[in-house]
């Protein structure tokens, strides 16, 4: 009777173990997943799931070409292991035949995240983040020409336009300020690795940190196709389940004005 | 020359171990390209993928189809351990068994008695609670805080304070477990433990030359595989033996050798 108890007070013991240890991994775990800062090789899926899939092989590392990608370490907020890059260090150079994405084994890196429907693959689809600028720091905006970034960015025209502004303070120079489109922008980071200033006034963040999302109650009714977007909005499905009977009955009924 | 003779497993086992790091760290610092990656997963001569596929399975419970070449390099390793080495990646492969075998030589030195007791089964538990934590978190949970990958990771592409980890597991092995990582708690040591108990190589016994001097139990870091010497001959089934073959080194009565034995269709 009694070795019965002890066999179950032991099971009874690993089981509280187990618990323990098991809730303590576990957050250790999640929160060593969370890495909302770092910027990811081209092709990367979308963060959570990227750190899912990523088995941390490094074999982008090693094929990239100019040592840009770097496998995260313990101390870094950019989850144990999986690849990231520090533009101002080593920016992508956007090679044109892609060997990250073509060395990784586990689909985190994927070649249709940077293909449009029929073309074929196209490192310029890549959006490894997006670059914003800093104006109070960057000196074009305060009326000295640079457009190093400008020039240097592989999208040059596209991702970043240089926007003519009279200077007020000479009124006879035009200020050349880069301004960045986020329809072009590949996150590649050459703009940050060349800005001239001590800490660069253009740089790159991950893209749904800077990126806001305009909903489908405005159209750009301009803008070719851009209703279609509404066409399968969400507001439109939920509508079934809302009493709208009910409301067209109150928008009708003039009773309250005849209420003595 | 006898000194080479006792320990001419443990010097090929460094050899290879020190080899495979260096191979994998030329793919990172000098473009070679016979074995590229990690032992996460690794690629041979560009073309035959590897995976480690505790780690593959990780990544499945996590609820992510991995990629093809993963699937089939998780494949490739389960043949070459499963069918044949058994689970020689332990002792032959695993970076972290050199810190591990130093960690016991070190308390054997410093005369310290590892005191604190632990079930050797303990390893199981955690290598399912890494696929149940897998599954609840959707990221690979060991893989995460995996202090083998911290080692060889660290070693092929950089380490940071990672080496602070790596020495607190060496200086819990030193002082509070004896063999406390490998034998007790690593869930990939556990996983190659299930899935080799049918393997091709083992260690055999021949118990009419046994002398029951008792040494093997002295050198063997998982003891408990040893059940049978000398009561009865045959091969060391449980797949918790590394294929080390300390205890070979160690007997002076040739009762201990490598075996090749189909286990899987023949009984005993
Ligand atoms: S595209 Fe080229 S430069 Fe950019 S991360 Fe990939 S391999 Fe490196
Ligand atoms: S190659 Fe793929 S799986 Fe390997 S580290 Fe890079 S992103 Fe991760
Ligand atoms: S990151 Fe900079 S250089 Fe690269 S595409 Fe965007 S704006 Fe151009
Ligand atoms: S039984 Fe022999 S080969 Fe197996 S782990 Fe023990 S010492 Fe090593």
């Amino acid at each position: 009777m009694s070795s019965r108890r002890d066999a179950l007070r032991k099971i009874f013991n690993s089981a509280m173990i187990a618990g323990s240890g098991g809730l303590v991994w576990g957050t250790v775990a999640s929160s060593a997943a969370k890495s909302p800062l770092a910027l990811r090789p081209p092709g990367a899926l979308v963060d959570d799931k990227f750190v899912q899939a990523c088995i941390k092989c490094g074999k982008c590392v090693v094929a990239c070409p100019y040592d840009t990608l770097m496998l995260a370490e313990v101390t870094e907020d950019k989850c144990l292991g999986t690849p990231f890059f520090e533009p101002r260090k080593i920016p992508c150079y956007l090679c044109t035949n892609y060997p990250c994405i073509k060395a990784c084994p586990s689909g985190a890196l994927l070649i249709d995240n940077i293909q449009q429907e029929s073309e074929p693959a196209n490192i310029e689809n890549a959006r490894m983040g997006l670059a914003v600028v800093h104006k109070e720091s960057c000196i074009a905006f305060s009326g000295i020409q640079c457009d190093v970034c400008y020039r240097a960015c592989p999208l040059m025209g596209k991702a970043i336009v240089l926007v003519k502004e009279k200077n007020e303070f000479t009124g006879k120079h035009a200020n050349l300020k880069p301004v960045v489109n986020s329809d072009y922008c590949t996150g590649c980071g050459i703009c940050e690795k060349v800005c001239i200033v001590e800490k660069a006034a253009i740089f790159i963040l991950p893209v749904d940190l800077v990126t806001g999302k305009t909903g489908d109650h405005y159209v750009n009714s301009w803008e070719k196709n851009d209703e279609k977007r509404i066409e399968n909005r969400e507001t439109l499905q939920r509508s079934t389940d809302e009493d709208v009977e009910s409301a067209i009955e109150y928008l009708n009924s003039d009773n309250e004005l005849f209420e003595e | 020359m006898i000194i080479i003779k006792r320990h001419r497993y443990l010097i090929a086992r460094r050899v290879v171990q020190i080899g495979f790091l260096v191979i994998f760290a030329g793919s990172n610092y000098a473009g070679w390209s016979i074995l590229k990656g990690n032992y996460s997963s690794g690629t041979v001569l560009d073309a035959i993928p590897l995976s480690d596929p505790y780690a593959v399975l990780q990544i499945l419970f996590s609820g992510f189809l991995a990629g093809n070449d993963l699937l089939f390099g998780a494949l490739i390793i389960l043949i070459i351990y499963g069918f044949f080495f058994g689970r020689g990646f332990c002792s032959w492969i695993c970076p972290l068994n050199i810190i591990s075998d130093s960690a016991i030589a070190v308390s054997k030195r410093l005369k310290i008695e590892p005191s604190f007791k632990m079930s050797v089964k303990t390893r199981y538990v955690i290598m399912l609670l890494g696929l149940v934590l897998s599954a609840l978190l959707g990221v690979s949970a060991f893989e995460i805080v995996s202090p083998v990958a911290i080692l060889h990771r660290g070693v092929i592409f950089g380490i940071g304070f990672g080496w602070t980890i790596i020495l607190a597991l060496f200086l819990f092995d030193v002082a509070l477990v004896k063999n406390g990582w490998c034998g007790h708690l690593c869930p990939l040591g556990a996983f190659y433990s299930l899935i080799s108990s049918y393997a091709l190589l083992n260690v055999k016994h021949d118990s009419d030359n046994c002398t029951n001097c008792n040494r093997c139990f002295g050198v063997c870091h998982e003891p408990q595989v040893l059940d049978i010497i000398g009561k009865q001959s045959g091969v060391i089934k449980s797949g918790e033996c590394t294929n080390c073959a300390r205890c070979i080194e160690v007997c002076d009565d040739d009762a201990l050798k490598f075996s090749i034995t189909n286990r899987l269709l023949k009984k005993n």
